[in-house]
Order: C-alpha cells, then sequence, then structure tokens
C-alpha cells in the first residue's frame, strides 16, 4: 500500500479509512449502504495490501458479529453503516461493551427514520448511539465535523477502544463524509498508537475479566497459552457465565466507571470566539461549521456570539456545558434532528440559563444565516 | 505431557450441568471431547463459539477457549475469529433455533463462503430454551408451545441446505450413536471448508411431551429406529423414507475455503507487473 502523507486532499468517508489502517485495523467487515459505501469500498482496496481482511458480510448483524469475533482473536476491526444498518447492529453493540471487546463503528448519518431521505445528511442518531442497545451501558461516541478530523477521531476511536476496552462509535454524516477538503496526515511515527493491555498474571488459573486498578481487564486474544472465555451472558472475572445479583451489579458498574472516571480524557471539545459572549451556540457535526460562519458573521452585526463545539458526542461534556450555561445569558443548539442534544444540554442546565432549540430535519443543513436569524429572535 | 483425556476439557468445578434428565446434550457435548482428545487438540487451539439456548450453554462446561456470543449469530463471530487467527480451531455449537432458524442467514452464507469452521447442530425440533416453541426445523403438524394444534410451518432439512448453501462437508447422526457421532465430528473438525454435523438430539421436556414421547427411552428408541445408514436410505421408497432420516458422511467435497482462496486473489495482485 502507498500510505499518502502530508498535504492531501480527500473525501471524508477515505480519510476515514486511512484512519483505521494508520491507528493499526486489520480487519472490515461490513454491509454497504448509502452514505458509508465508500468506507466500504477503500477498505476492499487496501486491506489486502497490508494483509488484513475485508469482508462483505450478508447484513449488519453479520458485519457487527465478524468484527466482534476478529478483534476478539486480537485484530482491530471495524465496521461502516448508515441508519438502517446502525439500528440492525444495535444488539451486538451491546454484546461488544458487555464482553469489552473492542471495535470502532462508523456511523455516517442520513437523514430518517426508516429508509426516508437516503442520500442526505441528518444527525438523528444521537440519541440511538447512545441509547441504542437495550440495557445499562456506557459508550463512546465521537463527531467529526472536518475532513482533518475524519482521519484523526478514526485513529483516536481506536486508541480510545482499545485503551478502554468498549465500542467507539465515530457519528459523521453524508456532509462529512462525502465533502472533500485538504487534511495533513502525519508521519506513522508522529501518530500516537494504543494498543490493548496484555496480561502480565500467568496462564495458570488465569482469569480474564480480573480488572486492574483502572477498572479495565488485560484480556488477551485467542491462541496464545491464556484460556479465555466471552460471554454474553452475565460473567465473573473467569468470563464464565455467573448469575448473581451481586456479579450482575459489580460488572455493570465497573464497566460505568472504567468511562465515567476518565472524561478529562475522553471529552474533547472546541471553545470558539469570544470568551465572554452573551449567546452561546453548542454544536457538532456539519452544523459546527454553520454555527463557526454564524459567529463571524453575528460579531460583524455587532452581536456577541461564541460557540461550544462537541467533539466527543458521549460521555456527554457535562462540565463543559455547564460552563457555558453558566456564562452566557442564552444558549442555542442548532441540529438536523427534532432536538436531541438540546436535551442534554437542558438536562445540565442547573443556572435557568435559557435553552433555545433550532432543527432542521428536512434533509438540508442549517445555513449559518439560519442561526443569525434564531440569535436575534432569541437576543429579542 | 501426558495424553489428555476428556475430562481434561470440562470443568468439573462447574458440573453438575443444567440440561434436563434424557435431554440429548450431554452425550453431544462428551463426543464433542473425545473428538478433541483423539485429534490431540489442545484447550488452547480451540476455540467454541456457541449460540444461545440449552445446547449454547455448552461453553460454560468446557475448558477450551469460548465465546458465547448472540443466538443466532454463532457462524457470524465464528468467522470473524477464524479469519483473524486462521491457526485456530473453530467449532459452532448451534441449536435449531441458532443454526437455522434466527441465524439461517449467517449459516448459509458461511456455508457458501466456506469458512475452515466446523458447526455441531443439536436438532431437537424446537426451542428448548424458552420453553418448547417451533423452529424452523420442526415438522409439519408438530405440537409445541406455539403451535398447540400443530404447526402449520414444514421444517427445513439442515443438511440439505447445508449441502445446496456449498458446505464442503455435512454429516448427521442422533445423540443415540454416540461413538459415530464422535468420529463425524472428528472429520469434520480435521476437514478444510465449511462442515456441519447435524446430531438429532432429544428433547423429552417439551418437543417429546408434546408429541407422544415424554419418556427418553422411548425417544432414544426412536432415533435408533428413524435412522438408517445413507447407503441404505437411497435405496428405500419415498414412503419408507418419510418416517426416518439417512445417517453417515452426506457430502465430502474439497472445494478451496474462503481464505485459501482470499490470500489466492490477493497475491496474485500483487505481483510484480513485468513489461515496459
Ligand atoms: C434475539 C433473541 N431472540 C430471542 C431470544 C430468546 N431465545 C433464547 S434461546 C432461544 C431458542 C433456542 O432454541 P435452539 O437454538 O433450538 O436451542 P435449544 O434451546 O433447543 O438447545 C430463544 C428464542 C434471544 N435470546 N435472543
Ligand atoms: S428443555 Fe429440552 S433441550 Fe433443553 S435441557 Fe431440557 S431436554 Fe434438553
Amino acid at each position: 500500500m502507498i500510505r499518502p502523507y502530508g498535504v492531501q486532499f480527500m473525501q471524508g468517508n477515505e480519510a476515514c479509512v486511512y484512519g483505521a489502517i494508520d491507528a493499526g485495523a486489520r480487519f472490515y467487515g461490513g454491509y454497504p449502504i448509502t452514505p458509508s459505501s465508500e468506507i466500504a469500498e477503500l477498505s476492499a482496496e487496501l486491506l489486502p495490501q497490508v494483509d488484513g481482511i475485508f469482508l462483505q458480510m450478508e447484513d449488519e448483524i453479520g458485519s457487527i458479529a465478524t468484527i466482534i469475533g476478529a478483534s476478539a482473536a486480537g485484530k482491530k476491526s471495524y465496521t461502516a453503516t448508515s441508519g438502517p444498518g446502525f439500528s440492525l447492529m444495535q444488539e451486538n453493540l451491546g454484546m461488544a461493551v458487555y464482553a469489552e471487546v473492542p471495535i470502532v463503528l462508523i456511523n455516517i448519518q442520513r437523514n430518517g427514520p426508516s429508509t426516508a431521505l437516503a442520500t442526505r445528511p441528518a444527525q438523528g442518531d444521537v440519541m440511538q448511539s447512545r441509547w441504542g442497545t437495550h440495557g445499562d451501558h456506557p459508550i463512546i461516541v465521537l463527531s467529526p465535523a472536518s475532513v482533518q478530523e475524519c482521519y484523526d477521531l478514526t485513529v483516536r476511536a481506536f486508541n480510545l477502544s482499545e485503551k478502554y476496552r468498549i465500542p467507539v462509535i465515530l457519528l459523521g454524516d453524508e456532509v462529512i463524509g462525502h465533502m472533500r477538503e485538504s487534511l495533513i496526515i502525519p508521519e506513522l511515527d508522529e501518530l500516537k498508537i494504543i494498543n490493548r493491555k496484555t496480561p502480565s498474571a500467568p496462564a495458570e488459573g488465569f482469569k480474564p475479566y480480573t480488572p486492574g486498578e483502572d477498572d479495565i481487564p488485560a484480556i488477551p486474544p485467542y491462541g496464545t497459552d491464556h484460556i479465555v472465555h466471552i460471554s454474553s451472558s452475565c460473567h465473573d472475572e473467569s468470563g464464565y457465565s455467573h448469575n448473581a445479583p451481586q456479579t450482575a451489579d459489580k460488572l455493570v458498574r465497573r464497566l460505568h466507571r472504567k468511562i465515567e472516571n476518565n472524561k478529562t480524557d475522553i471529552v474533547q471539545v472546541e471553545w470558539f470566539g469570544p470568551d465572554d459572549a452573551e449567546v452561546t451556540l453548542i454544536a457538532y457535526g456539519v452544523v459546527s461549521r454553520a454555527a463557526k460562519q454564524a459567529v463571524i458573521d453575528a460579531q460583524k452585526e455587532g452581536l456577541s456570539v461564541n460557540l461550544l463545539r462537541l467533539i466527543t458526542q458521549w460521555p456527554f461534556a457535562d462540565e463543559q456545558v455547564r460552563e457555558a450555561l453558566k456564562k452566557a445569558k442564552a444558549v442555542i443548539v442548532p441540529e438536523l434532528n427534532l432536538g436531541q442534544v438540546v436535551l442534554e444540554v437542558e438536562r445540565t442546565n442547573s443556572f435557568k440559563t435559557p435553552v433555545f432549540p433550532l432543527s432542521r430535519i428536512d434533509g438540508e443543513i442549517i445555513l449559518p444565516s439560519q442561526i443569525v436569524e434564531r440569535i436575534k429572535e432569541v437576543l429579542k | 505431557m501426558a495424553v489428555r483425556r476428556y475430562q481434561d476439557y470440562l470443568d468439573k468445578n462447574r458440573l453438575p450441568h443444567m440440561w434436563c434428565p434424557g435431554c440429548g446434550d450431554g452425550i453431544i457435548l462428551r463426543a464433542y471431547t473425545e473428538a478433541l482428545v483423539e485429534l490431540d487438540l489442545a484447550p488452547k487451539e480451540v476455540v467454541t463459539v456457541t449460540g444461545i439456548g440449552c445446547w449454547g450453554k455448552a461453553d460454560d462446561y468446557l475448558t477450551t477457549q469460548a465465546f458465547h456470543g448472540t443466538h443466532g449469530r454463532a457462524l457470524a463471530f465464528a468467522t470473524g475469529i477464524k479469519l483473524a487467527n486462521p491457526d485456530l480451531h473453530v467449532v459452532t455449537l448451534m441449536g435449531d433455533g441458532d443454526a437455522v432458524t434466527i441465524g439461517g442467514n449467517h449459516f448459509i452464507h458461511a456455508a457458501r463462503r466456506n469458512i475452515d469452521l466446523t458447526a455441531i447442530v443439536t436438532n431437537n425440533y424446537n426451542y428448548g430454551m424458552t420453553g418448547g416453541q417451533y423452529s424452523a426445523t420442526t415438522p409439519l403438524e408438530s405440537k409445541t408451545t406455539t403451535s398447540p394444534k400443530g404447526t402449520p410451518e414444514p421444517g427445513f432439512n439442515v443438511c440439505l441446505l447445508a449441502e445446496a448453501a456449498g458446505a464442503n462437508f455435512v454429516a448427521r447422526t442422533t445423540a443415540y450413536h454416540a461413538t459415530a457421532l464422535k468420529n463425524l465430528i472428528k472429520d469434520a473438525i480435521t476437514h478444510k471448508g465449511f462442515s456441519l454435523v447435524e446430531v438429532i438430539s432429544p428433547c423429552p421436556t417439551y418437543f417429546g411431551r408434546f408429541n407422544g414421547n415424554s419418556s427418553a427411552v422411548n425417544m432414544f428408541n426412536w432415533l435408533k429406529d428413524s435412522a438408517v445408514p445413507i447407503s441404505k436410505y437411497g435405496k428405500m421408497t419415498a414412503e419408507e423414507q418419510a418416517e426416518r432420516f439417512a445417517v453417515g458422511t452426506l457430502v465430502k467435497k474439497e472445494r478451496p475455503d474462503f481464505y485459501t482462496t482470499y490470500r489466492r486473489i490477493h497475491r496474485a495482485s500483487q505481483q510484480p507487473k513485468g513489461g515496459e
């Protein structure tokens, strides 16, 4: 494979594939769906060149299952999909959380529900990415807003997934996936790559799910001297099923703790515009680009506005959002759905700061001018 | 190292098992572990991938590497495991619900792709785990808890399905024929490509009870009388065949498995090009 580096010009979906391979991914299992298919196509071309496996599965249930299997056997693995396929993946997404198998799932969001406007952008899967699989569970979701971030956050998705042994969802959208712009791909040795930890305990009597002090277990891949037992059923530290109430409680609380206690490592945001603005926009993905422009345009009209861009979508940036709510006179949350992140903003709002949604669900993007209009309305 | 015994593949601290008296699952588990002994495969070289169901509980007792996934998806998990590390021996244990009902799509595609793994499908003609509902192998007009008057659906022939989809090795036997079962499992594991062993097995608790066979002894007698070696079965009239099923090795082909083909295609494309 001829690895591109330095300044490049490409599509967001393509940047995801280069990010995945640079992060060490060597296994893709997926089922084609617009607007994510370019990820499958480029993976099919490149993975065999780095001794990896590309597998087009029979459906998305099998796609996520096969990458979970491949990861358990030691290959960093990923899949890519969009709305309908993402829905089909939900059951096994929970299996990967519960059994602590690292995988990366790229969801290039399209308009929904159901087949809807298959080729148009949306941000309707924010809550599904958090709560789509059944039962209490943590999750990590990252939200790219540029082609550069498609590359960077795919690398980061693998790093977080390996470090915390949890599925990481890269939640893009049709515009970010399909647009072309320039990005800088670093030299391989400039990249920070994290690999899952390996056990120091001997093979004899080994219990793969024994957590370290960081609440993260060191589970080796199949094929070493250590016997690994992975289970979707309630399991104790041996990995074998164990149905005692205290085992069930202990496991799910640990799974949450390993993420909650590391929010400073996991949560990333970007502030844009003046520090003490009257109005704060909270946005992510394609909409955050319009929001940036709106901050600039509003300033020209003498309005004081800034932007808090959520790069990590989940776990939610409570602390940063609270800071925004504390400082601003009003907060506006523009998003391509009927109001999903705005609910989280309201949940963290202990300051009675007025919070306003700005929704668009017709398959078109939110324009900077619409945001500026909304700012004026709010300030009236 | 001392010769392994079948007990070495079972964790005695986790016994007794959860299966009902008269269930076929324990016999099949023993045959599987005996096959591993005779093939001299260490527990660490084998990944047992189970589904969800009574038979899907088998990993609870095994000392091999194991993956207990979601209902119907064992073959999809197993495909990833095998392709990520082709040195591993991957064996999936599935009920008829897992294999050909909820998981039917993965079953035909794993066979078509000819992934080099083994499927031991316990066919007890119903969903044991959830209380005896009908599955895609329940024979027409059989009574189950969701077909109290008899199911209006005919059942799949699991072996024919695998053969039509392209499996390299297809065999059928019953829980009554324990030695034949062990030998067929050995053949299946050693045969490259997708290998299926269908094991007709009694579920006296549900399928037997609802269909006039609540005694395990009767069910085992029924297995003994219904199973006909393939050579003999072929010579029977359609009427005789209707009450019976063929056992033995039904298909044995040498079609290259997925991984071999994948590597061949990509190696060929990476050869440096000659010419100007
Ligand atoms: C997605 C999903 N649907 C339904 C179930 C409930 N369920 C558990 S086991 C089972 C059927 C098991 O039947 P089979 O595979 O034939 O195995 P057996 O119990 O007969 O050995 C069902 C329906 C489930 N666990 N997951
Ligand atoms: S319910 Fe049927 S299949 Fe399940 S353990 Fe009992 S006899 Fe076996």
